[in-house]
């Protein structure tokens, strides 16, 4: 019955603090927590909003899209990123602002001539029940799946767009980023890996899914299905500080938005 | 009293070193058992599926034990005997000069970090072994291939301390007796050094074993059990570096426990060596030691006796 009374004590000394660390001129400090594929896009945009704002320091901290929601539940971070959608259970605390849209590529060698797969093509190559390419309209040579540790926010996207909740073949090779993924695709002439979208390059092909080609027009349009969202997470009772809310600001601003697309982001759906 | 004060000094700090090893001990355990126990060690131990997220977690490491012990076997049987050779060669055959080049050349050898080794293994050895015999090239062979010239400086240096400490006499004794200088070597030197030897391939396994970086670069990771020297595999290290930095809960728990696993193991494996260097005596009531590396050193010939004698 008290409860009014306590939020708005609670909010008020919030401002207090607020004003109190702004009278004192000292470095405003804000820490963000969470999923390692949002992590180098947040630094980014942190070191950028520093350098308009040179008495504040962000620290970005990758730890795991599953770390950065529960730091964000339990208060330890005012902000937690997540690229992966929260769970139902998780929605009861936390709100989720979409700051950006991330592809999921498939990637093959580029001399394979594979230009297009069904998504149930993908998921049977990435079970294991379609072992060579020639099933797929390649060359005769066994597939060679590259996919990411368990745990990793890509390798959750991945099985939740892709693969059905199905496990991948266990001769499936597992890397430690996206990088690495790229990298055994580059020089395996068998092999086929997914990717961010933004850091697909010269050294792989990224194919079309249902004949959709991943590009940021067709993800923008909803054309394109492998697409998965980076956000920011907060507790929906608990009041940004005033550093949080400028930050969150920023990454959604004009400004903001552009310097997630020209990584190879796609604009987020709460983007002004 | 100077004296007791620096001795009271050294004592704490042999004291701090086996407490920390103490605390390590403890929280691998603490953090790790628990999950073993919920899961059983038969089969934690037997199962061979890893899925540690998901609606029906399994908890298995029956692959990463047989991944580890192909690689390190695979280490072993290239790294024994090209180090064999290189320490028979440096101690026995090589003359002086060119005996003190390949000891600080080997240090060299152990002082590069495993990064570069892996990271050789990945752009150079890998695809040589892709285009040889197929498959995808980041393989049990390529992995052990590698760590075969990482475990070449302990074993080199190990085994050449244990042959020069052969006594003077024998090797004089067989010579004088008509034996060439082959005969010499590998039916009397060596196997007078043969406590020294397995102590050194032991050594080496343990390094082999608890290699991570290197692995994860070079092994491809993928969760099933080798059937090939060509297939990819997962060791028990390589699959806690990858996976430690995302894991949470019951995950995390798993993969202390597979520290657990390890920990025994490597434990098994100095327990070994220490019993092949006579450092631990198990059917004598004599305290155990510590280190096999001190005695070696400590009984070596000195280069000056023998030369001179």
């Amino acid at each position: 019955m008290h409860y009014p009374l306590v939020l708005g004590l609670l909010i008020l000394s919030l401002f207090l603090t607020g004003c109190g660390s702004a009278a004192s001129a000292a470095a405003d400090q804000l820490t963000l927590t969470g999923s390692t594929s949002v992590t180098p896009f947040a630094e980014q945009l942190a070191e950028t909003f520093e350098k308009q704002h040179p008495e504040s320091h962000i620290n970005i901290q990758g730890l795991g899209s599953s770390a950065g929601i529960q730091a964000a539940t339990n208060g330890t971070v005012e902000l937690g990123m997540s690229s992966r959608q929260l769970e139902e259970d998780e929605t009861e605390q936390l709100q989720p602002i979409e700051i950006a849209r991330d592809a999921l590529a498939i990637i093959i060698h580029p001399s394979n001539p594979i230009t297009d797969l069904t998504s149930e093509q993908v998921r049977a190559i990435f079970t294991g029940s379609i072992s060579n390419w020639s099933e797929v309209g390649g060359p005769d040579a066994r597939i060679v799946i590259v996919t990411r540790e368990a745990g990793s926010g890509t390798y959750g996207a991945f099985e939740e767009l892709v693969m059905n909740k199905e496990l991948p073949a266990q001769s499936a090779l597992r890397q430690g980023s996206n990088g690495a993924v790229r990298q055994i695709v580059a020089e395996d002439a068998d092999a086929i890996g997914y990717i961010s979208l933004g850091i697909v390059d010269q050294s792989v092909k990224a194919i079309s899914i249902d004949g959709v080609q991943a590009s940021t027009a067709a993800v923008l349009s909803g054309q394109y299905k492998l697409v998965r969202p980076f956000l920011f997470v907060k507790r929906k009772d608990a009041q940004l500080s005033r550093l949080g809310e400028a930050f969150l600001a920023f990454v959604l601003s004009a400004e903001g938005q552009q310097e997630l697309v020209q990584a190879g982001l796609v604009q987020g759906a709460d983007a002004q | 009293m100077k004296e007791r004060l620096i001795g009271f000094l050294l004592f704490m700090s042999a004291l701090v070193s086996i407490a920390s090893l103490a605390v390590i001990t403890f929280f691998i355990f603490e953090a790790g058992l628990p999950l073993i126990f919920r899961v059983g060690i038969g089969n934690f131990l037997q199962n061979s599926i890893w899925q540690p997220s998901g609606k029906t977690p399994q908890f298995g490491i029956a692959a990463m034990i047989l991944g580890s012990v192909w690689v390190t076997l695979g280490a072993i049987m290239i790294g024994v005997p090209l180090g064999l050779a290189v320490a028979i060669f440096s101690a026995e055959l090589a003359p002086p000069w060119l005996a003190a080049v390949i000891r600080p050349v080997l240090q060299l050898l152990a002082g590069i970090p495993s990064v570069i080794y892996g990271f050789i293994g990945l752009t150079i050895l890998a695809p040589v072994v892709r285009a040889a015999f197929g498959g995808p090239g980041l393989s049990v062979v390529t992995a052990a291939l590698i760590l075969g010239i990482m475990i070449l400086p302990s074993i080199v240096s190990i085994s050449e301390d244990a042959l020069r400490a052969v006594p003077r006499a024998y090797r004089d004794g067989a010579l004088a007796v008509g034996a060439t200088q082959w005969q010499t070597i590998w039916r009397v030197l060596v196997p007078a050094a043969r406590s020294g030897i397995v102590a050194s391939i032991i050594l080496g396994m343990g390094r082999a074993l608890g290699e991570t970086m290197a692995v994860i670069m070079m092994l491809g990771n993928a969760l099933q059990v080798p059937r090939s020297p060509l297939d990819s595999a997962t060791t028990l290290t390589s699959n806690i570096g990858l996976e430690l930095a995302y894991a949470s809960g019951q995950h995390r728990e798993a993969l202390f426990a597979t520290g657990v696993v390890l920990f025994v193991l490597i434990m098994i494996l100095n327990l070994l060596a220490n019993v092949f260097t006579g450092r631990l005596v198990l059917w004598r009531s004599r305290a155990p030691s510590l280190s096999t590396m001190r005695t070696l050193w400590r009984n070596r010939v000195p280069a000056s006796d023998r030369r001179s004698s």
